[in-house]
């Protein structure tokens, strides 16, 4: 890779200050140091580092997905043939390309729109580019309807990425997961393309006409019984956003990042414990079984990859515990006592994300008076 | 029996280049030097010029806020250099040692027949003083009050440190000297922290009037700053002060044999050492002396006084740290890697699960001074948390630092932490925050603040 590294070294000074190409010096060091671990050594403190870094822990979230997204293409094209009937002729690749050719575009449109703005913003501040989208950028595409048009997830990404991250100081210091607020943005903003039947599955594409089909979760919003066994719930061959469905390989993601401790398990396991018990609490009035709604939607997918978010989520180890369980419990809340929106996953984890730093303020809080206490007990 | 206290969290990382347990004689040392940057917080006072002649003990400089403390020579000879850096700022006094070390005499004396005063114009006189620590803020310690207790660590957990157990072996009588002195110090509450499983003869089970509590757990179980927060933490107002366990061997001398003997057995470790052993020394040798023609010289390399956590980086013509009681030579790594976050990794080693030295946990590895990354905004969580034994919360610590917002500051423990404590969070840290650097400058803030 020497060749690669001298035409860097050749082409950096050029993006130095008062180099002609200066004001793409950011974008410059970020393919650079994506590229090649910059060659920087300590200067203060430990001598020794971790082979850690933020790069490697976002790859590690974005493997995490590919099995929800991998089943989440097909399952676009399961649908979509199931829904015109013809299932039986279509063999599997028939059903992957056709996913493959719905969802590719909203993912390529929301790392477009997002890497687009963090790059300019970067620049703008004189800071480094930053991996926190690239977690973001797939998970923008996964919790959209596959019917949702490609200008309104350019737009979402847009407000989520600006509004969401950027005026607060970039990733790190956010308050609201970036992609949820790109969900919420395009839930409130264009209500009529995200409720309904007609989104879920996509439209023939040589007619206009769309396919209506309703999900679990608005089967349980209006009282009728479910039409989909709990096997097809688990396995995820229903319709419900693209990469949501699956709580199987959701799971396989989960497995993953317990594993490698990228994600909090007392965050991941108290918002099922929320979720279940609350359901359990809820059940004569949803007429569903309690492990059913974890089933459903976005549970499993918002548990394990939207809660979780490091960023948002409360930090101490006592306030992810609370912060879980307050997360599963409203979200079943939402569901059962709200009819006009069937998903509460979203609407729960942004209102926690707001949460999250009151809760770790009163964990703050108690390790102070615990120390005053100790002062006066010994004075 | 004694308590035992096991400690769960910290990190051992196992690095190649540990010590053999063999006392090697080092090349012929003639400079030695005292750096007043070893002290935190000291404004030095110079009291000789080059060419003088000194003892050992003589004063080289003293603390300008409390001239009674001394900095004196390790050796006897002849004032070598006075190095300055910007501002005319006091980097070294360097002495050109005599082949035949000549001592300025204190006298002999039984410590528990001293006085309080007696033994505290003693200990600054020879030169001895500056070994003791103050916590907080891990700075001189001030003869002007009573701490409220003495804390002895008796063992280094910090990758490669040297086995104190080991060498100290035969200075039995002079660690109950300087342990003596401290209980005069402290009026009587001085507490020893030893490794819990070594041997019931060992020398630090010997001691006599001497709190010991038993440790037991990953480094940084051996850090005094983690002991004193199990055994009694220090509370807004209290100070404690504390010794180095060799350093104490340094104060009994004092007593046992009447001048200052500043000898002490250092560890060269690191992966670029040719022969990690022990070498018998002094205070302030010239790093050469142990280095030359024992380094591999393979690759770019790093030389730190003390170790790879929280050592300083020296050139082989600069000196051993005052307080250091190691030399570590590490890779210094200054080369770029290609698609470094995506290798699998197997020589890598990450305290977390992403690499595959979890899998591995008896291997040694070759670490270098590569950052390993850039520099990010906090992003993970509950990461410091795993490494830090302490009742304290370290992010909201250093945010509390980096908004300077002192009452919080103060509520959230920074009078019982120093960044030697706190070193484990940086090495571990995703997003490569300079952890000791913030601790630093917030202890900087409150003592200009609180005085």
């Amino acid at each position: 890779m020497n060749f690669l590294r001298n035409y860097l070294d050749k082409q950096k000074p050029k993006f130095e200050k008062g180099g002609k190409l200066e004001k793409f010096r950011s974008v410059f060091t970020g393919f650079e140091s994506f590229l090649f671990v910059p060659n920087r050594t300590t200067t203060s403190g430990s001598h020794i580092r971790d082979a850690v870094d933020l790069k490697r822990t976002m790859i590690i979230v974005v493997i995490a997905l590919v099995p929800a997204l991998l089943f989440g293409i097909y399952n676009v094209g399961y649908q979509h043939f199931k829904a015109i009937g013809v299932l039986a002729e279509t063999d599997f690749f028939q059903m992957f390309f056709f996913g493959l050719w719905k969802v590719l575009p909203m993912i390529i449109v929301s790392y477009v729109v997002g890497l687009g703005i963090e790059f300019a913003a970067a620049q703008m501040r004189g800071h480094e580019i930053n991996e926190g989208f690239l977690v973001s950028g797939l998970l923008i595409p996964m919790i959209m309807p596959v019917e949702a048009p490609l200008w309104m997830i350019a737009l979402s990404t847009a407000f989520a990425v600006i509004i969401g991250k950027e005026i607060f100081g970039g990733t790190g210091m956010n308050i609201w997961n970036p992609a949820l607020l790109a969900r919420a943005f395009f839930f409130f903003s264009y209500p009529s393309m995200i409720s309904g039947d007609a989104v879920w599955i996509a439209g023939d594409p040589t007619t206009t006409d769309a396919i209506s089909q309703a999900t679990p979760l608005a089967q349980m919003a209006l009282g009728q019984p479910l039409t989909y066994t709990s096997a097809d719930m688990f396995w995820g061959l229903i319709p419900g956003s693209i990469g949501e469905t699956s709580t199987f390989c959701v799971l396989l993601g989960a497995l993953l990042l317990l594993l490698t401790n990228v994600a909090s398990w007392r965050i991941m396991l108290s918002v099922f414990v929320g979720g279940f018990l609350m359901s359990l609490a809820f059940e004569p009035v949803s007429h569903v079984e309690a492990y059913q709604q974890l089933l459903m939607g976005g549970f499993a997918f918002g548990a394990v990859f939207m809660a979780t978010d490091p960023v948002t989520s409360a930090q101490t180890n006592i306030g992810k515990y609370i912060y879980g369980l307050l997360i599963g419990a409203m979200a079943v809340i939402i569901r059962c006592i709200n009819p006009g929106y069937p998903e509460g996953m979203m609407l729960a984890i942004l209102l926690m994300n707001t949460f999250a730093p009151l809760i770790d303020w009163f964990v703050v809080q108690s390790n102070i008076k615990h120390r005053l206490k100790r002062a006066k007990v010994n004075a | 029996m004694s308590k035992v206290i096991k400690l769960k969290k910290g990190l051992d990382i196992k690095l190649k280049g540990e010590a053999e347990k063999v006392v090697k004689a080092g090349g012929k040392c003639t400079l030695y030097a005292m750096k007043p940057t070893d002290f935190r917080a000291l404004t030095p006072k110079l009291t000789v010029k080059v060419g003088d002649v000194v003892k050992a003990g003589d004063a080289l400089f003293t603390d300008k806020a409390n001239p009674g403390i001394k900095f004196t020579a390790p050796v006897s000879g002849c004032i070598e250099a006075i190095n300055r850096g910007e501002r005319r700022k006091l980097l070294e006094v360097v002495i050109k040692a005599d082949s035949e070390i000549t001592y300025r005499d204190f006298g002999k004396a039984d410590v528990n027949q001293l006085s309080r005063e007696e033994i505290i114009t003693r200990l600054q006189d020879s030169g001895t003083w500056p070994l003791i620590i103050q916590r907080p803020y891990g700075i001189l310690a001030n003869p002007e009050i009573t701490p409220k207790a003495v804390f002895i660590s008796t063992f280094d957990t910090a990758p490669l440190a040297p086995d104190f157990e080991w060498i100290l072996k035969e200075e039995g009588k002079n660690l109950q000297a300087g342990i003596d002195c401290m209980q005069k110090l402290c009026n009587g509450n001085v507490n020893l922290g030893v490794k819990e499983g070594i041997p019931q003869n060992a020398v630090f089970n010997q001691l006599k009037n001497v709190n010991i509590t038993y440790f037991e757990g990953p480094h940084p179980a051996g850090n005094v700053g983690i002991q004193i927060n199990h055994i009694s933490p220090i509370n807004k107002g209290e100070h404690v002060w504390t010794v180095n366990i060799q350093d104490l061997a340094i104060i009994g001398r004092l007593f046992t044999e009447g001048h200052y003997d500043a000898r002490k057995t250092i560890a060269l470790t690191g992966s670029e050492v040719k022969e990690a052993a022990y070498y018998k020394t002094m205070i302030g040798a010239q790093i050469c002396c142990f280095t030359a023609d024992k380094l591999k010289n393979e690759v770019h390399q790093r030389i730190i006084s003390g170790n790879v956590l929280t050592g300083t980086k020296v050139s082989d013509k600069g000196f051993l740290g005052f307080y250091a009681n190691q030399i570590t030579v590490i890779p210094e790594g200054d080369t770029y890697e290609f698609l470094g976050w995506a290798t699998p990794g197997f020589n890598k080693f990450s305290a977390s699960r992403l690499f595959p030295s979890f899998l591995c946990p008896n291997k040694h590895y070759t670490l270098d001074a590569n950052y390993h990354g850039e520099r990010r905004a906090f992003v993970v969580s509950g990461q410091y948390d795993k490494v830090f034994p302490m009742d304290i919360l370290p992010v909201y610590l250093l945010k509390a630092i980096l908004a300077g917002d002192i009452d919080k500051m103060e509520q959230l423990g920074i009078y019982e932490v120093l960044p030697e404590d706190m070193a484990l969070c940086e090495f571990v840290c995703t997003s490569k925050t300079p952890v000791q650097k913030i601790l630093e400058d917030g202890i900087a803030l409150m003592m200009k603040e609180t005085n």
